[in-house]
Order: structure tokens, then C-alpha cells, then sequence
């Protein structure tokens, strides 16, 4: 595994229109509805006709038996570049890579960027046991927790090498929740105690309910377009000063503490011409808090296994030091299938042009969004992340 | 520590009994390659052909040189304890009623991190396990994290006894008593725990050695069952069919024929009645009752033991009318295993070589003690293997007919 080349910048694409279609626990409508809501926003955001899209890229798990190609009949829009991108945590930034060199190369003008996916009241169960062959020959006939107890391993690794604490954890969590109640569109409203962190119903050893996300329903989408064309239509925008993505990395790991940005991120800084030191904020792919913690090391923030004690330096609210996940993040917005590789993305789009429904961070200029996912057997397969600017940084 | 198991309480027969549930039974079928192995009691893992790697989970090419020359090999098991959980929310009804369910992550010196169950006598991770495979309830083969060495109740874990068929506090019905493998069946499953056996005897009026002095033993039920008599299998179901957990047929007629060496079908048909006809007649009064009770607390129906012949496998012409009725009786034990599958009960098919009994007074030796045999019985119950080959005839016939079955009738036919 050689580290990342010498790639491209993008310095002439730039991403807008940041939209939400508002999350639901359970909804009764399909997947189709809610890429139809979230196009309806994207043309209502960004002033654009349909037929001026003309590049579709869809990340959903609940399409089935559809796939981006029978959406676009199913929408009425013709484009000339279309993608499918059904990665799970990793699908909003694979996402954006893509379209990004395909606005750059002129394969298409305006990119539909959409993460959706819909949650009736079965379709977690269901779509644990086939959601890959390893997972069904290899982890769901052992007791069937799904992730929770994939990542029950990984937590309890963790917490035994590097001295994690359940009080660690649970500062995340506490903090997340308090960016989330400057949210409006997230799930959970309440506000969440350390006590209550603590002595929540155990789910698998050691992950209690606080550490899993609420799976649900919902869509987040952007658009990627010229500088141009965003100038020209008088839109907000955030410039992309780097992105990363890497599958399978590390496969000889007997358990996984660390992800492919190890690889990759002495290109992501190098690129985007910034240190961490430069990142206002930091969306993670929270779906546990212990992957947060992973992130934050192997981004470069602290070092292997210093996590802990980071943890204990700061304080992880918007207005605080080092803040994560602005608008909640998973954990207390809910997790929508795709569209949770896509909300770091969308959040930090708003926060950098100041259309902010959260919190706004005081002073950032650049936004880190992290995606991470595919837990097929033992470990999360795909790990990418961004490097956001403000227009003028 | 594992508490000893204790004899279950009676059962409240005010409640309503809870229907059998399987774990997640599907697999790809690379991965039945592991099922197949554990059938025997072996734990295997695909092993490349080319370049030597061990990998899992099971594959269509070797993840590091992409060769298809992947061949399953028995492995030791050994590795390092990585981490641990207990699931207390599962999204499946069978593990839904069995938590908290621990689970193990485990590094194996061969390679492969596996996730597996976890015994109950392993010590908090890390430390050294060692792997093993058995057959869960849908009967597919997966992969159990037991300490390394022997612990105190070993066998009485709570997760690896919904693994197992252990006779153990468990009751049991034998067939047939009168003969020397079932009454040496009888007296195994005694000595590995049985709380009541049944001991079928056809004829009650033909006074048999050995079966009054069976039939003193505290443990032992004399019951009077004729396999030829369908109104005999029938009625003893009615009676004692829903108590049944585990049944081992033992029943069986034996004549030294070929084709040629006797005019008539009387003695063939015998063999047939007993063979074939006798296990149908169980399976259809004994079946649908013990796969309903698949789930009935903690010694609920559990195992079906065939005891078969190595000539089911390929017939032997000097034996060769009873040959073709094990033949049968084993295209109807896989079938009846097929149907069992629903309740979770075990159908566990014993290919026994030359017995050392009167029938086979004229085969040289080596010839399987019927105490072999019923050791085998007891081992296979408690170890959860499905297809027992005991002896060395057994294995040897088995390891000819694996390589190549035409080679192996032409040699048993010389």
C-alpha cells in the first residue's frame, strides 16, 4: 500500500446548496421519496432547473431492487454522468471525490451529490443478516448483535491498550448532545448527563445505548458545480483543498485500532497546504465513539494511543476547544443509512459559508469531515476523509 | 468456573411448551465447507494450494496470491484471546432468548482473526484459547472459543450445551435392548448421565441374556416396542413420544446374503421391515413429537441416533441384501435429518464396521466391540457430531470411498 500520489487540486470546484430532508425514526415512504425530497431542495437552494443537473451521484442501501439508474426515470431527470456509490459511512466523501474530477474534467456541469435512505420498522433487522456474505457466514449466525457487537471488540480492545475509560467515551457523547440542542433537526432533544451515559441499558458489553446510533430515515445532499458557475448563480460555497479515500488498509491487523487515513493523511495536509493545527472543526464518523477517537489520532491530532488523555484536554462543544461534530452527529441526530456519510459533509459545508442551523464554530476557517464504513466482517473496510475551506481562505 | 449443570425441575405442564427456534442458518457455500468438517468433529479452515495461507472467512480464491486451489485442512485451534463481548440486545429470536450471549475475537496462530462463541471457562482476554468447531441448531457448522485445557464442567456451559446433544440428565430411548449394542448402548448412556432409558424389547416373552439384568438397573424402563408393528410404534408414541429427548435406534436384522446364496425375498424383506420400514415407522410416530419439543427448557428433545453400517456407503456382497437395506435406511435418515432441521434436533448417523456379534461370525478381525460402538454413541451425542464413523474398518472404508467410490466397489468386490 503505497501512500496517496500527487494528485490533482480542485481548486476550480467548489460545493453549495448544503440540504437536509428532516430525519423520521420510522417512516412509511421508500428511499425514492427521499432523494425526490432532497433533489426538490438542492433546485429550491440553488435557484437551478432539473435539466440543468446533469450529473447524478446516489448513495443508498434501501433502494433495492433500484439503483441510481431507476431513479433517474423514476424523478424524470436526464443526465450524462451517473454514479452509484452505496458505501455506507464512506459514501459521502467517495461521493464528492468522484464528482468533484467530473465537474473538473467537464464530464458534467452540476452534480447531485445525495445521500438517502429510508427505515421502515423491520428493515434494520433485515438488512443485518444480508448485509454482506462475510457478515452472513461469519457474524450473524454469533449472536446476531450487528454492529454493536462488532464494535464491542474493538471498544473493548481499545479501552484495555491505550486506558480508555467509559468516562472518555461518555465526554464525547455528552458533548455531541450539547451541539445537537442547536440543531433542529436532530433526533434526540434532550440533554444528556454523564450519569445517564453511564448507566444506560448495556447493549454488548462494554457499549451501553448512548454509544450506538438511532437508525432512522432521512436524506443530506450538495451540490458540485464550478466556482463559475456557483459565482454566476450568486450561491455560497466552500472550496475543497483536499480529500482522501482507502479500502482494506492494514488487512494484516489481527484487530482494527486504526484506519486508512494512517496512510493517507501526510497527502491531505500536504495538499490542502494546512497543518491540524489550521482545522476549526472536525466531523468524525461517529458511529461509536471509539471510532472518533481513532479518527482524531490518525488524523494527526494526537498520536496512537494519546486519545485518551486528548480527550481529557478539551472540551468537544462548538463554542469549546477542539470542536467535533457541530450539529450532534450521528449519535444524537440519528443515523439515516448513506446519508450519515454525507451529514459531516453537509454540516461543514453550512458552517463555512454561514448558513449555519447549528451552533456556528467562532473564526474557523477550515473543516475536517471524516467518512468511515463497511464493517463487512471484523472491521471497517473504507475510511476517507476532506479538508473544506471558507471561499476567501 | 462453570457451575455443575443441575437436574432441570419438573416441568409446570400449566405452561405453554416455547417453539424451537434456529439460529441464522444461511450460508454461501464456500462457507459449508466448515459445516461439513464439523459434521465430523473436526475444525477445518481453507488452506491455499500455492502459496500455504490459512484464511477466513472461507473464500472463493486465496486473498494473497488469488490461486482457487483452496483445500480445507484440520487446524489446532490455538490463538490469543483478543477481546470480548456479551450481545444483551440481538435482533434474531433464537439468540433474543439466550442472552446474554458472550462472544470472543480471536487471533489464531494460523492466521485468521475469527469471531466465535465464547466458553465460559475462558479467562478475560487476553489470553490463549483454543478454537473449535461444532454444529449450532440450524445445523451449520460455526466456530466455539473453548479455554485450552480441560476446565471443572467443561460440558455443562450454558452457550455449548445448545451445541450438544449431552445425554446427561437428559431421557433417552433405546430401540432395542436385547441385543448386545443396544444393551451396551444402554449401559453409556447411563454412565455419561441419563436420568430414564427406555429400552425397547420386541418380543417381551423371549427371555434374551443380558436383558433382565438390564432391566434392573434404576435407570431402565423395559418397554415393549416391535418396529414391525406399526400399531406397536404408534402406541408407544402416544404414550411416551413427548418425554422423549434423545432416541437411539439400536433395532436391527442381519443376515449373512447375497443374491445368489438364497432363493426367495423372506430374509431380505426381514431386513427391510427392521432397516427401513422399522426407522420410517419411528420417524413418523417419534418425529413431528421430538421436533416439536426442540426448545423445551433445559433437557428438551435433542438427538436421533441412527446406528447404520460402513455398507451403507458401498455394498458388500457377502452381506449383500443387509448392504442395500442400510443403503436405504441412510437415504431416509437424511431425509428425516432435513425435517428434523425445524426443531433443531440432531439426526446423528453411526456407520459402524464389522460388529464383533454372532452375524459376523465368519468376517476375520478387526471386528468393533459393541462397547466401542456405544462409546462412539456417546461421544458423537456429546460432542454434537452429526456423521460417526468408529473403528478402524470404518475410517478405513470411509477414507476409500472419500478418495474414489468406483475404486472402492470394485476392491469389496474382488
Amino acid at each position: 500500500m503505497g501512500a496517496s500520489g500527487n494528485s490533482r487540486d480542485y481548486l476550480d470546484v467548489v460545493l453549495a446548496a448544503p440540504v437536509t430532508v428532516p430525519y423520521v425514526r420510522y417512516s412509511t415512504r421508500s428511499a425514492h421519496w427521499f432523494v425526490a425530497q432532497a433533489l426538490s431542495r438542492l433546485l429550491k437552494q440553488s435557484g437551478l432547473k432539473k435539466s440543468e443537473v446533469d450529473g447524478l451521484s446516489l448513495g443508498s442501501f434501501t433502494l433495492a431492487p433500484d439503483t441510481a439508474i431507476g431513479v433517474t426515470q423514476h424523478l424524470g431527470i436526464t443526465v450524462r454522468w451517473l454514479d452509484h456509490v452505496p458505501l455506507g459511512g464512506a459514501s459521502g466523501i467517495v461521493a464528492l471525490r468522484r464528482a468533484l474530477r467530473a465537474v473538473q474534467a467537464g464530464d458534467a456541469e452540476v452534480v447531485a451529490c445525495i445521500g438517502a435512505d429510508t427505515n421502515h420498522v423491520d428493515s434494520f433487522r433485515q438488512a443485518l443478516g444480508s448485509f454482506s456474505v462475510f457478515a452472513r457466514d461469519a457474524v450473524f449466525p454469533y449472536g446476531s448483535g450487528g454492529p454493536n457487537a462488532s464494535f464491542a471488540f474493538l471498544t473493548s480492545y481499545y479501552m484495555r491498550m491505550y486506558g480508555a475509560t467509559r468516562e472518555d467515551f461518555g465526554k464525547l457523547c455528552v458533548a455531541q448532545r450539547d451541539n445537537a440542542l442547536g440543531y433542529e433537526h436532530a433526533l434526540f432533544k434532550k440533554k444528556l448527563t454523564l450519569e445517564d451515559y453511564l448507566g444506560a441499558r448495556l447493549i454488548a458489553d462494554p457499549i451501553r445505548l448512548f454509544d450506538c446510533v438511532m437508525p432512522c430515515a432521512g436524506a443530506e445532499a450538495f451540490l458540485v458545480m464550478t466556482r463559475q458557475r456557483a459565482q454566476a448563480l450568486g450561491l455560497p460555497y466552500v472550496t475543497v483543498r483536499s480529500t482522501s479515500e482507502r479500502h482494506n488498509a492494514f488487512p494484516d491487523d489481527p484487530i482494527q485500532t486504526r484506519g486508512g487515513w494512517v496512510l493517507d493523511r501526510e497527502h491531505l495536509y500536504g495538499a490542502a497546504g494546512v497543518e491540524p493545527t489550521d482545522i476549526g472543526f472536525v466531523e468524525t464518523y461517529d458511529d461509536y465513539p471509539v471510532m472518533s477517537i481513532i479518527q482524531i489520532e490518525d488524523l494527526g491530532f494526537c498520536g496512537k494511543g494519546e486519545g485518551p488523555e486528548f480527550i481529557r484536554r478539551h472540551s468537544f462543544t462548538t463554542e469549546g476547544s477542539f470542536p467535533i461534530n457541530t450539529s450532534g452527529g450521528q449519535l444524537s441526530v440519528g443515523q439515516a443509512g448513506c446519508a450519515a456519510g454525507f451529514l459531516g459533509l453537509v454540516e461543514a459545508i453550512r458552517q463555512l459559508t454561514d448558513r449555519n442551523l447549528a451552533r456556528a464554530v467562532p473564526g474557523a476557517r477550515f473543516g475536517l469531515a471524516v467518512g468511515f464504513g463497511m464493517i463487512t466482517y471484523d472491521r471497517g473496510l473504507s475510511s476517507g476523509a476532506a479538508i473544506l475551506g471558507r471561499a476567501d481562505a | 468456573m462453570i457451575p455443575p449443570l443441575s437436574r432441570p425441575k419438573r416441568k409446570n405442564p400449566l405452561l405453554r411448551t416455547r417453539l424451537p427456534l434456529l439460529p441464522p442458518g444461511a450460508r454461501s457455500r464456500a462457507a459449508l465447507g466448515l459445516t461439513a468438517a464439523a459434521a465430523l468433529g473436526r475444525f477445518e479452515l481453507q488452506v491455499c494450494g500455492h502459496c500455504g495461507t490459512v484464511q477466513y472467512p472461507p473464500r472463493e480464491a486465496c486473498h494473497r496470491c488469488l490461486s482457487d486451489k483452496l483445500r480445507w485442512r484440520e487446524q489446532s485451534g490455538l490463538g490469543e484471546l483478543l477481546s470480548t463481548t456479551a450481545v444483551h440486545l440481538s435482533q434474531d429470536l433464537f439468540f433474543r432468548e439466550r442472552v446474554p450471549w458472550s462472544l470472543g475475537l480471536v487471533r489464531l496462530d494460523a492466521g485468521p482473526t475469527v469471531v466465535a462463541h465464547l466458553h465460559g471457562g475462558c479467562a478475560p482476554a487476553p489470553c490463549r484459547v483454543r478454537i473449535g468447531a461444532r454444529l449450532d441448531k440450524s445445523g451449520q457448522g460455526v466456530l466455539l472459543a473453548f479455554p485450552p485445557d480441560e476446565v471443572l464442567n467443561m460440558a455443562d456451559d450454558r452457550q455449548l450445551r445448545e451445541m450438544t446433544c449431552d445425554p446427561k440428565f437428559r431421557k433417552v430411548l433405546v430401540t432395542d435392548g436385547k441385543t448386545a449394542v443396544g444393551q451396551a448402548v444402554v449401559r453409556a448412556v447411563i454412565a455419561a448421565g441419563a436420568d430414564l432409558v427406555w429400552v425397547g424389547h420386541a418380543e417381551p416373552w423371549k427371555r434374551l441374556p443380558g436383558f433382565a439384568e438390564l432391566a434392573s438397573l434404576p435407570q431402565v424402563a423395559p418397554l415393549a416396542l416391535d418396529l414391525t408393528d406399526s400399531g406397536s410404534v404408534k402406541q408407544m408414541a402416544g404414550e411416551m413420544g413427548g418425554k422423549v429427548d434423545i432416541l437411539i435406534n439400536t433395532a436391527e436384522v442381519h443376515r449373512a446374503h447375497g443374491i445368489a446364496s438364497r432363493s426367495g425375498v423372506d430374509a431380505a424383506r426381514a431386513e427391510m421391515d427392521t432397516n427401513y420400514f422399522g426407522l420410517l415407522r419411528l420417524a413418523q410416530e417419534f418425529g413431528p413429537a421430538m421436533r416439536a419439543r426442540g426448545a423445551d427448557g433445559e433437557s428438551s428433545a435433542t438427538a436421533w441416533v441412527n446406528v447404520l453400517s460402513i455398507y451403507a456407503l458401498s455394498n458388500f456382497p457377502p452381506h449383500g441384501t443387509f448392504s442395500a437395506s442400510k443403503a436405504a435406511a441412510l437415504s431416509l435418515s437424511q431425509c428425516l435429518r432435513a425435517e428434523m432441521r425445524s426443531g433443531g434436533v440432531r439426526v446423528i448417523n453411526v456407520f459402524p464396521g464389522p460388529i464383533d456379534e454372532e452375524w459376523n461370525q465368519m468376517l476375520p478381525p478387526p471386528k468393533l466391540t459393541p462397547e466401542a460402538l456405544a462409546n462412539a454413541v456417546v461421544k458423537a451425542l456429546q460432542e454434537g457430531i452429526e456423521d460417526v464413523y468408529p473403528g478402524d474398518v470404518a475410517q478405513e472404508w470411509l477414507a476409500r470411498w472419500q478418495e474414489s467410490p468406483k475404486t472402492l466397489e470394485r476392491e469389496v468386490s474382488a
